[in-house]
């Protein structure tokens, strides 16, 4: 396996930053999720049907079956924060109407619309025919879809996923979002694109889902090794790409894994960590969990702090929002709709508290982590309540140290490098301060 | 001697602290943190040895008996006129500073009238500088820039008049030259002024002046005992700009933990109110940090929030805590934002609240931010130690134990005098650490 450079002052920045070093599989997942905005640009041409979904219970097995070109709007808007436009677009959005308290996944989306619907590398986004609401433990998912509705009065299919309130999914539960697919989602998917259902044709896409999710749980799970091979949380977002978005079921996405598994297991092999873009972490000093998804808007600068500091995050839950697989479920190609339903239910924003924090106290004994990290998001309502609760919970019963920071999606406002980095090497210190004392008592 | 000195770079001051191998303070130093953090924690480092000298000449001639009786008299007398020495001293070189500055064709025709203005300026700034260290002077601060520059301009006017030259010219020298005295040192004077000093403390007291051999003795023996930087730990905001390696460098918020546990061993829980940011810190036993909460989104609730008051009641920041406390009820303000809570305070005025009920509502409006960042680190354990500026504020300090008594019952309270000591101290304590507990040994920055 080899390192490569990408030279990002070539393409115009402001300032010439070092060259960015990535792992092959960072590069071909670059190229496929390239590929996914070219077969959308391209989709009236050659006369697809185009979706739009979002990635925690995304049914993309489903939706390949009547031959959607398949847009994901958080994708979109995450893509356009790493390259650094969503901050217009959120503005735009404002001025359009839109609070300061919005998620701003969903500004940056819309802000993206009024400005002539071009996504992220630079191709036009053509406007969907089917708006596909698979799941709803997001309540703003839901008043997205119903604006993105209004704006091009498409057809809706909204799927209604029950919360795993009690902690866990009964056969009622699973009844019933199995009745909702079959007697909504598939009918009005065939009647949009004109494709009809064939479950055979199902079953050969989750034939292919399942070598992708063995490989992804392999290559998550790498991180137990000492030094991590990987990072669980920035080098993740590279890893889940393919396989959360339009991806998952097609032979593409199986090879995209079994090249980035090979992958890390030469790193393991030759003990080597993480490639991060300022290059390969020397020396691994501490090991985390992180809760949260990244910031977008300062990606690498918010790598940059954890590298700097030989920080891995061996663990995160933001690698799971587009499925929880390390716990054992797979697609089910044997019982396709049921397991449709049983991975819409599973989504980690689906689960619980005591779920949530059972799950990351689990990962900080078995990836042997020093401690745990929430980056809490500004703008999202719906998850960063209770955060405090959680970091307090897994305090107590693990002993490990935790941190809370706040950042934001996409929103570049919301990102105070020196707030953020002054917290982070305070935590860094303290884990570092707790060592070093429980070492002394021994 | 082994030393061990922390450095604390603040955004508007830098401290430093030395301790000795028995881990007691034995000095501490404050200067103003510039726009130059290198000087800044040369200076507050070099002021903190200085400090330790003092502290250990206190000790040798307590030894010596020397002095029996006046010995706090002594020192005291012998550290102001040693400041005196110092302050000649930079007077002297911002003298040269504004001549030179003055040079060149700036004023055009008026430069050599400038030029003699500037030496009458300084003549009387020289003979009026001992007042300013005769025992209970009123100073506003320490800081060289500020006590000379309130001379400077009260002064100012009059010679400028005298000199027909425009007094706007003789501060447009000044403002020039002060930065670039403010950033020089002067830690090769340090001996020099302190024997100066000694023989105008002796002159100034006459009856020691019989035992001067006596008492020379001793101090001189202090003043050749090498004072070994062994290690230093900065922390603060400026802390990255310090010439050592990372292993030298600490966040502010364990030093402050570490800091407030060597002040108050049975320290708990630390709230640090400072200008930007305000800190709850939960430390254990050791005084090593469990967790910690800061604000976020803004600074209401800083003593920033404080200035900004004062600056809206055209009052003096030192001013306010007393008004509050002739408050006979508190006037409801917000305290989520800076901003508005101005906004509210005009309204409040203009309905006719009294001022100081105003004030005791924005004192409990800080410490309410307070509140909620303490229960989110974990709530208010025993023992609880407040640091900061604000810790100096009565009627902020009051509002602090009623609202800690209504949430969390009984418990101490602890705040130190030398509170503004307390990152550098929890640094040098670090710095203690490192070397006699973990055996490093002090590393160049890379």
């Amino acid at each position: 396996m080899s390192t490569q450079t990408v030279n990002t002052a070539a393409l115009g920045g402001a300032k010439p930053k070092a060259p960015v070093q990535k792992e092959d599989a960072m590069l071909l997942q670059k190229e496929m999720i390239n590929r996914n905005y070219h077969e959308l640009a391209t989709a009236r041409q050659t006369g697809r049907k185009v979706s739009a979904t979002f990635v925690p219970g995304n049914l993309n097995e489903l939706l390949m079956c009547f031959d959607f070109a398949r847009s994901l709007p958080e994708t979109n808007a995450l893509q356009n924060g790493l390259r650094k436009k969503s901050g217009k677009m959120i503005m735009d959005a404002e001025r359009d109407g839109h609070s300061e308290d919005v998620c701003t996944y969903v500004k940056a989306d819309l802000g993206m619309m009024l400005q002539g619907q071009v996504g992220p590398t630079g191709e036009p986004l053509p406007t969907p025919d089917v708006l596909l609401l698979s799941y709803t433990g997001c309540f703003t998912f839901m008043k997205w879809f119903e604006l993105i509705r209004q704006k091009y009065d498409c057809e809706t299919v909204m799927l209604h996923v029950p919360y795993q309130g009690d902690g866990h999914i009964n056969k009622n539960m699973r009844d019933y979002v199995v009745k909702q697919i079959n007697e909504n989602v598939i009918p009005t998917l065939e009647r949009v694109s004109g494709v009809k259902f064939d479950i055979d044709r199902l079953r050969g896409y989750m034939r292919e889902s399942v070598k992708s999710e063995e490989n992804l749980v392999n290559v998550l799970q790498s991180a137990k090794h000492r030094p991590s091979p990987i990072d669980g949380y920035f080098g993740a977002v590279y890893y889940i790409g393919p396989i959360f978005t339009a991806f998952r079921g097609m032979p593409e996405a199986t090879q995209f894994y079994d090249v980035l598994w090979q992958e890390v297991q030469e790193r393991m092999r030759l003990g080597k960590g993480p490639v991060t873009p300022e290059g390969e972490i020397a020396e691994e000093q501490y090991r985390l969990v992180v809760e949260g998804p990244p910031n977008w808007t300062s990606f690498r600068e918010f790598w940059k702090m954890f590298s700097d500091e030989g920080a891995v995050v061996v663990a995160s839950t933001y690698a799971k929002v587009g499925g929880v697989y390390d716990f054992g479920f797979r697609h089910d190609p044997e019982h396709p709709i049921e397991s449709l339903a049983e991975y819409c239910l599973g989504c980690y924003t689906n689960l619980n508290f005591p779920q949530r924090i059972d799950m990351i106290c689990k990962y900080l004994d078995e990836y042997q982590a020093d401690g745990l990290l929430i980056n809490s998001i500004k703008s999202c309502n719906s998850f960063s309540a209770g955060q405090l609760l959680i970091l307090r919970e897994v305090e107590k019963r693990t002993g490990k140290p935790a941190a809370f920071i706040e950042t934001d999606l996409v929103d570049p406002r919301y990102f105070s490098a020196a707030n953020v980095k002054n917290r982070l090497e305070s935590y860094f210190q303290m884990v570092k301060a707790k060592r070093v004392a429980a070492a002394a008592a021994h | 001697m082994r030393c061990f000195i922390g450095i604390d770079l603040g955004s508007t001051t830098t401290k430093a602290v030395v301790i000795g191998e028995d881990r007691k303070v034995l000095g501490r130093g404050i200067t103003n943190s510039r726009s130059n953090y290198d000087t800044a924690a040369t200076v507050a480092k070099q002021e903190a040895l200085v400090s330790a000298r003092f502290e250990l000449f206190r000790q040798a001639l307590a030894k010596s008996g020397a002095l029996n009786g006046k010995l706090d008299e002594f020192i005291g007398q012998l550290e102001r006129d040693f400041r005196l020495e110092q302050f000649l001293e930079q007077l002297a070189d911002l003298e040269a500073t504004c001549l030179r500055n003055a040079e060149g064709t700036r004023f055009g025709e008026a430069a050599a009238g400038v030029k003699q203005a500037l030496t009458e300026l300084f003549r009387r700034l020289r003979d009026d500088s001992p007042a300013l260290f005769i025992p209970n002077a009123k100073r506003k601060s320490d800081f060289f820039r500020d006590l000379a520059g309130a001379q400077y301009l009260a002064l100012g006017e009059a010679v400028a008049k005298d000199a027909g030259v425009r007094y706007d010219m003789l501060l447009n020298v000044f403002d020039r030259s002060i930065i670039e005295v403010e950033n020089r040192e002067y830690g090769d004077a340090i001996s020099r002024n302190l024997l100066a000093a000694m023989d105008r403390t002796l002159k100034a007291m006459p009856e020691a002046a019989s035992r001067a051999e006596k008492i020379r003795a001793p101090i001189q023996g202090v003043l050749e005992m090498a004072l070994e930087e062994t290690y230093v730990v900065g922390t603060g905001y400026g802390r990255a700009r310090l010439p050592f390696s990372k292993e030298h460098i600490r966040s502010e918020i364990l030093c402050h933990g570490l800091g407030a546990h060597m002040m108050y061993p049975r320290t708990a829980t630390v709230l640090d109110i400072g200008g930007q940011d305000t800190k709850a810190i939960q430390v254990d036993p050791h005084g090593i940090v469990e967790s910690f909460q800061m604000n976020d989104r803004c600074a209401a609730g800083c003593g920033r929030y404080l200035g900004y008051i004062a600056d809206e009641m055209n009052m003096g920041l030192h001013e306010l805590g007393p008004l509050a406390m002739k408050a006979t009820k508190t006037v409801r303000i917000n305290s989520t934002c800076t901003v508005f809570a101005g906004a509210e305070l005009r309204d409040r005025l203009s309905l006719g609240e009294k001022r100081e009920d105003i004030m005791a509502g924005l004192h409990r409006a800080i410490i309410l931010r307070a509140m909620s960042i303490l229960a989110r680190s974990g709530g208010v354990r025993d023992e609880f130690t407040f640091t900061g500026g604000v810790a100096k504020n009565e009627a902020a300090v009051k509002s602090l134990r009623e609202l800690v008594r209504e949430n969390y019952g009984e418990v101490t309270l602890n705040i130190n005098p030398d509170s503004i000591y307390t990152g550098a101290l929890g640094g040098a304590t670090f710095a203690w650490r490192a070397v006699l507990e973990e055996g490093k040994t002090a590393e160049a920055r890379t």
